[in-house]
């Protein structure tokens, strides 16, 4: 037989065994590079195709679509209603929030990262203010009310966004009144943050040196109302949704993703997790005050759409269980470091002194300058690593600031879920991916 | 009772940090490790790091140093214009590493990781975009965030910052 191929010198094209075949042959063999730019596409659209020798056909989904989540556009190959390749294509909102950064002083910062996953304000405010904290060498110094008050909102944060995952997932495929839940129970959450903040959502909060205002009187019967409320309708949504038979039916086994393809391809949050790997930062690499924390990391097992639809729901209980305890554990003191080259004197003595007023106005047009160096700081946002690589040259300025988002990073992973899935189910594996189009494009 | 610290056991109480890993200096930097390979040795310093447990590539960037170019590097690396900075992750032991490779200006071309970790694929993509950067053998080097026929590479430090006048209401005369 060998002698057979050689003669015929066919043997470059027999199909290697699986163990033979490289790691990078595999991933373009299953369709996470489809090599055709637009042009070439559009060229091909024009062309007379012969109906028996081409039966596959380039489909655009999206950036207007419903379901992509904004303006995520997916450039399909299908054969029928089957899908065989899948790129993303983005860009669409693509600001140059990086480069923004670069011309704004540390303390301006938090209102250009805020922005860009407009679905967790906190946690990208959180992580740009703990990247300039540890250039700054006051990482350690930060008081214990700032921290716990960052992680009460942080929390409550991946709650809100999390319930409307929820909303979106559910109206993608169909169960349109848990859409309008999903939104009512997040606007219970936005309330909360308008009453501490100011502001549903672009908070501008988590600064560095701590946060920029104490919880307001009454927070804690606030806070205590959403945890009363939220447990019935978490309650509900499973009767709806999740013993619902339609539901498991449109989710169970789609979009599935190995470990090893996650790992691979660098996703995280509860697209790695949904594949069985327990990775969490909050509980791998703790921070702020995670480790003094009791809760459970939500792992799934199939790596499907569903076992990503449950692991978001079930974070919103443990993120309620985080609450609790921080209403519990709630110190008093200082919620912004006491250090005046980092945060601003109170209103009060700016009327009484001149140094103060000196002082204000210095930090607020000039800045203050963190010393030369380099850091990566990453947090769990809810859709993954959020990460921040910062790099300071001395002034006033980051020299670079650079956000990993996760969503970016998540979105490879769609050609890999959706290959040899249908059309309807493209749908459900975007949704499950839980993408955030300001994250994607920055 | 006796200081547990200040009996002298013949090892040194701290143990030197080692300044070499594969071969390349390591330094740290606010207590976190940092490779610095050269372009020859990039992709075999991940490959090896990802041998020791480092299995996630979490994120690929790039820093045009133009106008800062006096930063401090380990003995026998220069500074070029251009750093590569990858930022690797250890899932099981909670641990992180990262890598910055020099890439000069003249031929700004660094070799693909997307063998070793294919998740780079789009990173590498957005860092071609912003900074120009060529990753060779890439299998899909194009622009990723900017439109195709974008001229420029916006996160340069010679890439100008461009203004939009906006018009406020009310202003001007009435």
């Amino acid at each position: 037989m060998t002698d057979m191929i050689a003669q015929t010198s066919e043997a470059g094209q027999e199909l290697k065994p699986r163990s033979e075949v490289t790691a990078r042959e595999l991933f373009r063999e299953i369709g996470s590079v489809l090599r055709m730019s637009e042009a070439e596409a559009a060229m091909l659209g024009d062309l007379p195709e012969d109906p028996d020798e081409d039966q596959t056909m380039i489909l655009n989904m999206g950036p207007q679509h419903p379901s992509t989540h904004g303006v995520l556009r997916l450039m399909l190959e299908l054969q029928g209603e089957t899908v065989l390749r899948c790129k993303p294509i983005i860009g669409y909102l693509h600001t140059g929030m990086e480069k923004t950064g670069e011309s704004l002083t540390y303390l301006q910062g938090g209102t250009n990262v805020t922005r860009m996953d407009y679905l967790s304000p906190f946690l990208n405010e959180l992580v740009f203010s703990m990247a300039v904290e540890q250039l700054l060498g006051i990482d350690g110094d930060i008081p214990p009310r700032a921290t716990w008050i960052r992680v009460l909102m942080c929390e409550l944060n991946r709650m809100a966004s999390h319930l409307l995952f929820l909303a979106t997932n559910g109206m993608d495929l169909g169960a349109v009144s848990m859409m309008i839940y999903g939104w009512r129970e997040r606007e219970e959450v936005l309330r909360f943050f308008q009453k501490v903040t100011g502001l549903r959502m672009n908070h501008n909060y988590i600064r560095p040196g701590g946060v920029s205002a104490d919880l307001p009187p009454g927070w804690r019967d606030d806070v205590l109302r959403l945890l009363d409320l939220i447990p019935p309708r978490l309650q509900e949504y499973d009767t709806l949704m999740t013993g619902q038979p339609i539901w498991r039916e449109r989710l169970q086994g789609v979009g599935m993703i190995t470990p090893t393809e996650a790992v691979a391809l660098a996703a995280t949050g509860p697209v790695l997790r949904s594949t069985g790997v327990d990775w969490d930062i909050r509980r791998g690499m703790p921070y702020l005050t995670y480790p003094e924390l009791e809760f459970d990391v939500i792992v799934g097992s199939y790596g499907d759409a569903f076992d990503r639809y449950a692991i978001r729901l079930n974070e919103v209980r443990e993120s309620m269980r985080i609450v609790r305890q921080c209403l519990d554990r709630m110190p008093q003191g200082d919620y912004r470091i006491q250090d005046k080259k980092v945060t601003p004197p109170p209103r009060a003595r700016i009327d009484e002194s001149m140094e103060a007023l000196i002082h204000h106005f210095k930090l607020f047009t000039e800045g203050f300058k963190v010393p030369e160096g380099e850091v990566y700081v990453a947090v769990e946002s809810p859709r993954g690593e959020l990460g921040c690589y910062l790099v300071s040259d001395g002034t006033a300025k980051p020299y670079r600031m650079h956000i990993r988002a996760p969503s970016f990073v998540n979105i490879q992973a769609l050609p890999h879920m959706m290959r040899g899935g249908l059309v309807a189910d493209a749908v459900a594996v975007i949704s499950s991916v839980d993408p955030v189009l300001g994250d994607v494009d920055r | 009772m006796t200081d547990v610290d200040t009996v002298d056991d013949g090892a040194p109480p701290d143990e030197a940090a080692p300044t070499e890993l594969h071969g390349c200096p390591i330094t740290t930097s606010r207590g976190q490790v940092v490779v610095h390979p050269s372009r020859e040795q990039y992709v075999d310093v991940v490959k090896a790091l990802a041998d020791d447990g480092y299995t996630m590539c979490v994120d690929v960037t790039a820093v045009d140093f133009i106008t800062h170019p006096g930063r401090p590097l380990p003995d026998g690396v220069a500074p070029e214009r251009f750093e590569v900075v990858t930022n690797l992750l250890d899932l099981a032991a909670g641990r992180r590493i990262r890598v910055r490779v020099q890439v000069p200006e003249s031929d700004a071309t660094v070799p693909t990781l997307f063998d070793v970790h294919p998740g780079t694929e789009a990173m590498e993509r957005e860092v071609y975009d912003m900074f120009g950067i060529v990753f060779s053998d890439h299998p899909d080097l194009t622009r990723i965030l900017m439109p195709e026929d974008w001229e420029g590479h916006p996160l340069r430090k010679d890439y100008d910052q461009g203004v939009i006048p906006v018009q406020f209401k009310g202003t001007g005369s009435r």
